[in-house]
């Protein structure tokens, strides 16, 4: 008897569900579908995941701003103009007036100050951003302090060019949070950390309504953005982990925009009236690492053979189609300083004559790490196939992405096959981790991607740090087209292709543009017709 | 007196299940190539910082000694904080787990009422055609895999026929509209007597729980035909016939009757599968569950959810264990005695 009555309840339930699915988002509302698992916290003092800083570039302003207008222009965020001492040391910011939070209260130097204090004080990833200036825990106070309600003041201790400083005042950690809701919510003496991951207190084009892991990130618009408010009233980021479920929302009109579709699946996109695919430039390098602790890899001559026997070209022109274009120097391209730089192309004649040279006429075997994931893997099946035909066979040892980078941290590999992204928008950020390291010991105080690959270059990481402190963005410039010369002919990294980001959007939506950092992909101009 | 003793047997059995459960997956945990530290500070930590959150975790202590408290934190219910939400771990189990449990319930509804009718008819049509098919159905479900059927699903079910809604628990403009009460959605829609959420929670349900109820009615389906097979041969069965019952309430009621005390074991194994193992199918359905949860802790090196995640599923199969143990005595006579 209840049998049927449950097998009764359930048929009505399936017929009450039968008519009308409802597809198509509210007018208002951007859904986005991405993967956005990497998401450990919204705090932008401790932020620094790709996802997560995409989030806070929208809830928060920042001192400097690259805004999405142009983003090829320096301007100031909450800051209206800047001055800086003849000796590049103490920078003088003056806030623009009537600023005001996502709660209306003012937004004042002190608030700009203490944000920048608690990015030290706090001592979480991104603090590194901070602390390369000369501000510990102990003297930030001093260094960063208020000297007019409007004006704030900080000083430098490091030798690091104006360029480089301003560009780090564009980045995660120049966010402006609210010191009294901060402090509101403070427990244990943590700034506010433990609250501010999945709140906000913020003056930025968006409120943070809610983050739910692996769900769901949801904003709501800032009317009172000190840049008018935004053209859509929601945005919805969905975490959708399978691309192939990304792919049949859009088509059935259920997200706005697909974030992570692979390139097989954007190629069923083509001649789709109702949607579009548009590729921007992204800012991650990928590239092998060559660890020249092993003997053969400290022979620049091997080093140079195998960077001949990559299929650069025949990769982006297959598989990589779409996200990814060859690039050579570790300068991202749209970068101060970047360079039009590719010596490299497939070349096997030429790479079996190196390793002769070098005293390997039969080549030799040697192992790469890899991540277990597309296009990981079909990258390292390349790599397998072309090495192969220069005599070099290689065994691919496939493993989780955190397991690879254990692996490479402890300087472990071999070969190693990962991506690197920059962390804020100056040539330094890369430079200063491809092109430095001057000790090569086992327990450095950093572990930039030189040292990770054992190579030690005191005469170069010389010039990285003169690149880093030069005052004449001109010569700057310069300085950095060596380094990346040098570092792409000789260095341990054979460095193969930057990121590309296709993002297939529905025909109605306009204004959606994905950012060549994180940092630079904004919501607010994004809307449905 | 036996009865008490019973009770303490089982108890200890439980007590003696969940260390050994707490060790495997502990020391499990430390032995995988994987840095939790990495995880928490990211790669481009500083050693300093690196260093700090490792003895913050208490990575730096002997081994035992991270066991014994981890163990003793557990006693007192704290699992830890989990590095990707930020969250006890305890915390993220009661937000996902009612997703699971709504998809998982739907499906094993599913999986029995329609897998032991079709294992009986199978049993008593073995060899002819409706067997055959019956049979075939389910060898269908029991060798494809789950992921394929969840995407073809979705791209015919969703995409092409627009019988059912998409990937994820609710449409975006139906979110956050009725207050959470019990974490299952459609209950939380009836509760709050709002149609429209029902409606929209029921079609993004019935795909997936038709899917996962597809796979376990294949299961069922199958062992009720076996089962069936065995109680069928009895004698007591010849002897209920010559007595002149009808060959209908033999077969539903004798035989089935006898059948279900096998049947218990194998609907509660179900159903623990199916709490902890749609992973596959909570992916290629944006569920944000418990096996999307424990997927990404996993992939995250995100370990005190992993080890909560497995506390919690283990909880789950010694709880339907002892459901299991307590309905015996109700369809079998013979336990009541012996109890």
């Amino acid at each position: 008897m209840t049998r049927r009555m449950l097998l009764a309840a359930f048929a009505a339930s399936m017929l009450a569900a039968a008519p009308a699915v409802r597809a198509a988002t509210p007018p208002d509302t951007i859904v986005i579908a991405k993967q956005i698992d990497d998401i450990i916290s919204l705090d932008p003092g401790e932020d620094y995941e790709l996802s997560g800083e995409e989030i806070a570039t929208n809830i928060y302003d920042r001192l400097l701003r690259y805004e999405a207008e142009d983003t090829s222009k320096l301007v100031g965020g909450v800051a209206e103009s800047w001055t800086i001492s003849p000796d590049g040391k103490v920078f003088t910011f003056k806030l623009r007036p009537h600023q005001v939070f996502q709660d209306g209260d003012p937004l004042t130097a002190d608030d700009v100050a203490f944000s920048l204090q608690r990015v030290v004080l706090m001592d979480k990833t991104p603090a590194f951003l901070l602390t390369q200036l000369g501000w510990t825990k102990d003297n930030v106070k001093q260094m960063v302090k208020v000297t007019a309600p409007d004006t704030m003041q900080f000083t430098i201790t490091a030798d690091l060019a104006p360029s480089l400083v301003l560009n780090l005042m564009t980045s995660i950690v120049a966010s402006v949070v609210e010191k009294k809701v901060a402090l509101a919510h403070e427990a244990n003496g943590d700034l506010g950390n433990a609250w501010l991951k999945s709140h906000s207190a913020a003056s930025g084009a968006y409120r943070l309504v809610a983050w739910k892991p692996n769900e769901s990130v949801i904003l709501e618009a800032n009317p009172k953005f000190r840049l008018g408010a935004p053209a859509n009233k929601r945005v919805i980021v969905r975490h959708v982990p399978e691309t192939a479920s990304q792919l049949l929302l859009l088509e059935k009109g259920d997200v706005d925009i697909a974030r992570d579709l692979s390139p097989d699946q954007l190629a069923t996109l083509a001649g789709k009236k109702d949607i579009k695919v548009e590729s921007f430039p992204g800012s991650d390098n990928w590239y092998v690492g060559m660890n020249v602790a092993d003997e053969r890899l400290k022979n620049p001559k091997v080093r140079q053979a195998l960077k001949y026997l990559v299929d650069y070209d025949g990769m982006v022109g297959s598989f990589l189609k779409g996200r990814f274009f060859v690039y050579q120097t570790f300068v991202p391209q749209g970068f101060l300083g970047a360079i039009d730089y590719r010596p490299f192309k497939l070349d096997v004649a030429k790479a079996k004559a190196l390793l002769a040279e070098a005293g390997y006429p039969n080549g030799f075997e040697m192992k790469l790490d890899a991540p277990n994931f597309s296009p990981f893997t079909e990258i390292a099946q390349s790599l397998q196939q072309t090495m192969g035909e220069g005599g070099i066979k290689i065994s691919i040892v496939p493993a989780e992405l955190k397991a690879v980078l254990g692996t490479y941290r402890a300087r472990k590999h071999q070969l190693v096959l990962v991506s690197w992204g920059p962390d804020y928008f100056d040539p330094h950020t890369n430079a200063d981790s491809f092109a430095r390291n001057t000790d090569n010991s086992d327990k450095p105080a950093t572990k930039p991607l030189a040292w990770r690959n054992s190579w030690y270059i005191p005469e170069i990481s010389k010039e990285t740090a003169a690149a880093a402190r030069e005052l004449d963005t001109q010569k700057r410039v310069a300085l950095y087209a060596d380094l990346q010369r040098k570092v792409t002919d000789e260095g341990p990294f054979i460095l193969m292709f930057q990121t590309a980001q296709p993002v297939a959007a529905r025909v109605n939506v306009t204004g959606f543009k994905a950012g060549l950092t994180e940092d630079m992909t904004f919501y607010r101009l994004t809307a449905k017709h | 007196m036996s009865a008490v003793r019973r009770v303490l047997r089982t108890l200890f059995s439980v007590v003696l299940t969940f260390l050994g459960l707490t060790m495997v997956t502990f020391f499990i945990g430390r032995v995988i190539p994987i840095d939790p530290v990495l995880a928490i500070v990211g790669p481009k930590a500083s050693v300093e910082t690196y260093a700090r959150v490792r003895a913050e975790i208490g990575l730096d202590l002997p081994l035992p000694v991270q066991y014994w408290r981890y163990l003793t934190r557990v006693l007192h219910g704290d699992f830890g904080t989990s590095v990707i939400t930020s969250q006890p771990v305890l915390q993220d189990m009661l937000n996902v787990f009612p997703a699971t449990l709504e998809l998982a319930l739907l499906a094993l509804f599913i999986g029995v009422a329609l897998g032991v009718p079709l294992g009986v008819v199978s049993a008593t049509q073995r060899g002819r055609w409706p067997d055959h098919l019956i049979r075939l159905v389910s060898l269908f479900g029991y060798s494809m895999p789950v992921f394929w059927l969840g995407l073809v699903g979705l791209l015919l079910f969703y995409a092409k026929l627009g019988w059912v809604a998409g990937p994820g628990r609710i449409d975006v403009g139906y979110e956050d509209l009725v207050p959470t009460v019990t974490g299952l959605l459609t209950v939380d829609a009836l509760l709050d007597g709002n149609r429209d959420v029902f409606i929209n929670a029921v079609q993004h349900l019935v795909l997936p729980a038709s899917i996962l109820g597809y796979l376990s009615l294949a299961y069922i389906a199958r062992m009720t035909r076996s089962f069936m097979l065995g109680q069928l041969r009895q004698e007591y069965i010849l002897a209920a016939l010559a007595k002149g019952l009808r060959p209908a309430r033999v077969v539903w009621v004798h035989a089935l009757g006898n059948a279900w005390v096998q049947l218990i074991t194998v609907i509660a194994l179900t159903f623990g599968s199916l709490l902890e193992g749609a992973v596959l199918t909570e992916t290629v359905f944006s569920w944000p569950g418990l096996g999307l949860y424990m997927k990404n802790s996993l992939f995250n090196a995100d370990l005190n959810a992993v080890l909560g995640g497995t506390m919690l599923v283990g909880f789950v199969y010694i709880l339907l264990n002892l459901v299991s143990d307590l309905l015996y005595p109700l369809v079998d006579p013979r336990a009541r005695s012996r109890a």
